[in-house]
Order: structure tokens, then sequence, then C-alpha cells
């Protein structure tokens, strides 16, 4: 396991070597300019000189190199520094934001808890909603709770989350008043008072997202479930004279779970990312709205930073997925 | 004949397993596979019945249903004493020990996920009260008897060969001390090799363990080298039941006939019976024939036949067959007993 692990992540560093390649060179290659962003009442020699400053003009596989340097051996340097208090860094010069003049590790560091606390928390409802209801429909296949659950999976799926979320808000925040039409970036939760209106600015944005997510797991986890539940050694389990409870979920649930908990590594990657249109229309400002911002300002050191930060995390996760497999799959081993 | 107490383990009578079919956009019901049709028969204490029938013909389902591991549409199996068919789910399951079953695919019917002990000793966590250490060494116990070397226990399913699988197959299901097992084709999947080691296996186990077997199979040679009894099945019915000479030596019912004549003679100076080859496919059992079920490729059927359905009847002392055939012969031997019992309770003294 170990040798496959180690080996799997050598493999990844071409992987991403070439991802950066073609992230860095596509957002390049894009139309607009960062000049865009400066208003035109400053003088011409004035914009040339601010973008001459930030570095446009080189050529683009000076910058490619450049920001490679940056991303893989001044930002951990900077991280290692900031963490131990050492000054290895220092002088150095960070990926820097063409938006806010700022480094970019600065803006997601910023932006990161507040996409992990509300994109993670739907993620986690969406999975303790699925779950259970995966395992109930296919126990009772083709139910009223079966159908009912069908239903609502399909809702799940085909209805976007700018439609959900906005006819959330205009029920449980217009009408009713029970849930903050937006999110408040700004709260910080010190005592109970705060801690309840965190929890209840973020209800809605969570039960939207948790929505769209628990349609497709619970859908993995009844299918999967279907599939084991017709094979023998459940018949064997029954005939061994076990209770349903442990049949189901000894037997049926553990040998289920093998897709289920694929699937759901590799949707991890998608917190990080945040969801985007979520995160704009309830006004959570995180890493999806930031990356949105930075697309509209032409922000390309954020934009291509962004992308391969997602990207090595989708690696990453696709590689634990499998490592996971492994663990949960006697029969599979990587030796 | 009447001297020696019969003791009868398992009691079938009139089992019925049909499935269901829907149909249409509204999934009306609309007709019934009829897997088992009204099948009839006991197994004494420490016999081995042999069930044998083309494939499809039911065979399965009956051993399943007389575990209940379908529930049957109709009649009743009562194992020592108790009707199995209508216990309630929590009666059925403290009933389990003593009634186990021997499964056709040895890698299907064993979780991959769990190791050997924990496979054999998952009925001991939920039938006893025993510690840990008694449960690991009931585990070693039973590995010794069926011949898996003791250092396989924490092994999982898929490092073992087909044969040692079934032998876990069997240690598990003889953890709990069963009666009655119900052996489901237990060597149809086997090399020939290990075949014969299996059901030696089977068999020793029986002489040693007192056991009784239903022994599925649709093969001829190996149920003539286990079973006391045979029972031929066709089309979800019983076709005959007779002892094991008996029938190899002269089956009645043309079916039996017919099905027996495909068992290869080893030794090739000896005379071959002749083959018979039926003609035509077995018609479907959702859609039986009006007659006997085998009106439609029997060489001597007549007139009768596809008219009503024959009962199975005792014809000779021990031997029972459906067949109008045989029909006169039915009062040689149900000595002054009422007709309409020996319908339903076949075999009873008179063996």
């Amino acid at each position: 396991m170990l040798t496959f692990t180690l080996r799997r992540l050598l493999l990844a560093i071409p992987t991403l070597l070439l991802i950066s390649l073609v992230i860095f060179f596509l957002v390049d290659l894009a139309p607009g300019s960062p000049a865009s962003e400066i208003p035109l009442t400053v003088p011409a020699e004035v914009r040339a000189k601010i973008l001459e400053a930030m570095g446009v003009n080189a050529p683009v596989y000076v910058r490619y190199g450049l920001w490679l340097k940056q991303f893989f051996y001044i930002e951990p340097l900077y991280a290692f520094d900031s963490l131990t208090g050492s000054h290895y860094a220092e002088g150095m010069q960070r990926i820097i934001s063409y938006q806010t003049r700022s480094p970019v590790f600065d803006v997601i560091v910023q932006r990161l808890p507040q996409t992990l606390i509300v994109i993670g928390t739907a993620y986690l409802v969406g999975i303790l909603i699925a779950v259970p209801i995966g395992i109930y429909s296919a126990y009772r296949q083709y139910s009223l709770f079966d159908q009912f659950g069908t239903l609502l999976a399909m809702i799940g799926f085909s209805v976007p989350t700018f439609f959900s979320g906005t006819l959330f808000i205009i029920i449980f925040a217009v009408w009713f008043g029970w849930f903050p039409t937006k999110y408040d970036t700004t709260l910080n939760v010190t005592d109970w008072a705060s801690f309840w209106k965190q929890v209840r600015q973020m209800t809605l944005p969570v039960m939207t997202l948790g929505l769209a997510n628990a349609a497709s797991i619970s859908r993995y986890m009844r299918s999967s479930m279907l599939e084991n539940m017709g094979q023998d050694y459940v018949r064997t389990a029954r005939a061994k004279g076990m209770s349903e409870q442990t049949v189901v979920l000894k037997h049926v649930l553990r040998n289920s779970m093998i897709p289920v908990v694929t699937v759901i590594a590799l949707g991890i990657p998608s917190i990080f990312g945040g969801a985007i249109i979520t995160e704009n229309l309830f006004g959570v400002s995180g890493i999806g709205s930031a990356l949105i911002g930075a697309i509209h300002a032409n922000d390309l050191p954020m934009v291509q930073t962004l992308a391969f930060i997602f990207a090595i995390l989708i690696v990453l996760f696709n590689l634990i997925a499998d490592v996971l497999y492994g663990l949960l799959d006697p029969r599979i081993r990587y030796d | 004949m009447f001297d020696q107490p019969v003791n009868n383990l398992v009691e079938v009578s009139d089992l019925k397993m049909y499935f269901p079919i829907y149909t249409g956009i509204f999934r009306r019901h609309t007709g019934d596979v009829k897997a088992v049709d009204g099948v009839s028969f006991n197994i004494r204490e420490g016999e081995t019945l042999g069930l044998v029938g083309e494939s499809g013909c039911g065979k399965s389902t009956v051993g399943r249903a007389l575990l209940r591991l379908y529930e049957p549409t109709a009649g009743s199996v009562m194992i020592s004493g108790e009707n199995i068919a209508t216990l309630d789910s929590e009666a059925l399951r403290k009933k389990r020990p003593t009634m186990q079953m021997v499964f056709q695919d040895p890698q299907a019917s064993l979780n991959p996920r769990m190791t050997l002990a924990d496979i054999i000793s998952e009925p001991l966590i939920e039938h006893t009260d025993w510690p840990v250490e008694r449960r690991l060494e009931r585990v070693l116990e039973l590995m010794d008897a069926v011949g898996l070397n003791r250092r396989f226990a924490n092994r999982f399913p898929h490092e073992f060969s087909g044969g040692q699988r079934q032998r876990i197959g069997i240690a598990r299901a003889l953890a709990l001390n069963p009666k009655f097992i119900v052996c489901d084709e237990p060597i149809a999947a086997l090399d020939v090799s290990i075949q014969a080691q299996v059901v030696n296996l089977l068999e020793d186990l029986q002489t040693r363990l007192g056991l009784t077997y239903l022994f599925i199979s649709h093969d001829l040679s190996m149920v003539r080298h286990i079973a006391d009894r045979v029972a031929v099945m066709y089309l979800g019915r019983i076709a005959e039941l007779s002892p094991r000479d008996e029938l190899f030596a002269k089956p009645l019912h043309p079916y039996a006939e017919a099905l027996l004549s495909a068992v290869n003679e080893p030794d090739p100076n000896r005379a071959r019976r002749e083959r018979i080859i039926l003609q035509g496919d077995v018609p479907s059992p959702a859609n039986p024939p009006k007659g006997c079920n085998f009106c439609t490729r029997c060489p001597k059927a007549f007139a009768r036949c596809h008219q009503e359905k024959p009962e199975l009847v005792e014809v000779e002392p021990g031997r029972q067959v459906a067949c109008f055939l045989y029909e006169d012969k039915k009062p040689a031997v149900s000595i002054g007993r009422p007709e309409a019992k020996t319908e339903h309770n076949q075999q009873g003294e008179t063996l």
C-alpha cells in the first residue's frame, strides 16, 4: 500500500506540471487585459508604468517560470515562516494579485474558512441525509418511501441551485422571515447568541447545497445497496439467522459503502472549490466568489493559482479514494 | 415394515412457491411463475434425500422455500414438529440453528469483507452467549472438522480455492449444530476432482453428527452415490420418489426413465441402457400444461394425461409415482388406508 501511494504521488508530479502549464497558458490566452480595471482617468503613461510594475509585459514563459517558483518554493517557505516565526522567505516576491496588489495566498487564507464552514457543512448534511435515505429506499424498493425519495432526488438533480436557492430565500427568508436573506461574513462567533446567528444565516445556503449533494449521493447509495441486497452472501446471512438489522447494516451496508465512499471522497475538492453560484447568491464571500471576481477583473495570477489549487486537490483526493478502496475491500491489493 | 418406527424430521406437504408476474402500465398481477407447484415429501432423520431434475425445474426453490429463504405461497413445512412456513420472523430466527443450508456458489455466498473466522463465528454471536475464546475454539474445531488448516482463520474468502471455500460454507452451516442441512448443488461449482472430496466430507459429517440432508443436484451419479432416496422433479412437481437402488434399477415414471437414461455407464463393456431422447422443450412454468406437466413430451402419454394432473401415489412399497400408467397398481400397497390421506402424506408408515 505504501509503495502504491508513493508511486502514485511520484506520478502526480508530471501530471500536475502538465496541468499547471495548460492552466497558465489557457488563462493567459484569454482575451481581456488587467489594465481594464484601472480607471480611464489615469493617464496613459501612468497606466503603462502600473502594468510594467505588475510584470504584465514580461513574456509568458518568463511569467510561467516565475509563477512556478513562487508557487512551489516561495509560498511554502513563506507559510513555513509564518508558522515557525523564521525569516527564510524575507524579501522574496510572492504571487501578487493584479486586483488587490496583495499576495494571492492572503486572499485565499481569508476566504477559505467561510467556504469550508458553509460548503463543508452542506456536504456533511448532504451525506447525513443521503445515506439513510439511500439505505431505506433500497431496503424497501418501490415502496412509497422509495418513490418519494426518487422524486426528491430528481428535484435535487434537476433544479439548479440558483433557482432552489432563490426559492428558499423567498419562502423562508421573505415570507416566513425565519432566516436572514444574506450571509454576513463579518460575523464573529464569540458567544451563544452569535453562534445561533451564525447557524441561522448558514441554514439557507446549507439547505440549498445539501439538497443538491444529497440527491446524487442517495442515488449512489441506493443503487449500491440494491446491487448487494440480491447477492448470495446476504441470503447466507439470513440463513444464519441474523437479525434484519445485522443483515442490512452489517453485511449489505459495509459492502455497499465502497463505491459511495469513493464518490464522497471525489466530491470533497468541490468543497474547497466552493459553490460559486450559491456563494454569490447568499453573499458568502468564499473562494468561489473570489474566483468569479478574479475572472471579471482579469486577475490572472489569482485565477491561475486558484485553478491550480483545485487541480492539486482533485489529484490528491483521487489518490485518497483509491487508497480508501484498498482499505475497504480486502480483495483489492496494490502490491 | 410397521414395526420400525419412522421418525420424520422434515414433512413437506403441498408446498407451493409462485413468483408473481406484474405486467402493463399499472403493474397488474397477471400471472404466476409456478416454480414449485404442490410438492409433498418427508425426510427421515439421518437420511439423505436426493432431489434431481433438469435446470429450472424448481429444485433450488424447494430448498430455499423449505428454510423459508423464500416466503412459500402455500403449504406447510414441518421441521421437528414446527411449521416453518407460518412461524413469525423472530421465532423463525430462533429456529434457524436447527436448519442450515450449503449454497451452490461458494464464492458469492460468502461475504467478501469478512474473514473466515468472522464468517463462521457470526451465527455463534447471534445465537449463543459464548465468550470470544469459546467461539474461536469452536471455529477452529469446525475448521478441523472440514479439513481446513487452522492458520487460515484470518484470511478472506477470495484467498481460497473453490473447494476450500465450499468447506468454509459447510463449516459455517455446521457452526450451530444443525439437524437438517439443505445442500443446494454444493458441488456444481466445483472441479470434478474436488467434488468427490466435498461429497465424502458431507457423508463423513453425516455419519459422525447424525445429520439429515436434502441433497439437491443435477448430477445423477453423485446423487446415486450419496442419497438414500431420490425425488425426481419436473416443472415444479415431483414425478417420482423412490429408494435410490430401485429408482436407478428401474425408474417407473417416464420422465425419470428418460432422465436416468442419460447417466453414463462407467464400464463400457456393460450393455448400455437405451438412451431416451425427449422431444420438444420444457413448457414455461408460468403456463404449465392443463394435464400432467410432462404430457407435452411424454412418449407414453394418452388422452387422460392431457386432461388431469396425476397425484403422487404409492405404487410399490416405498415408491411413489405421479403417473396414470400406474394407477391400477395403487391399491396393492396402501392397505385399507383412506386415499385422501395418502395423497398428502405419501410415504407414511409403509416404508
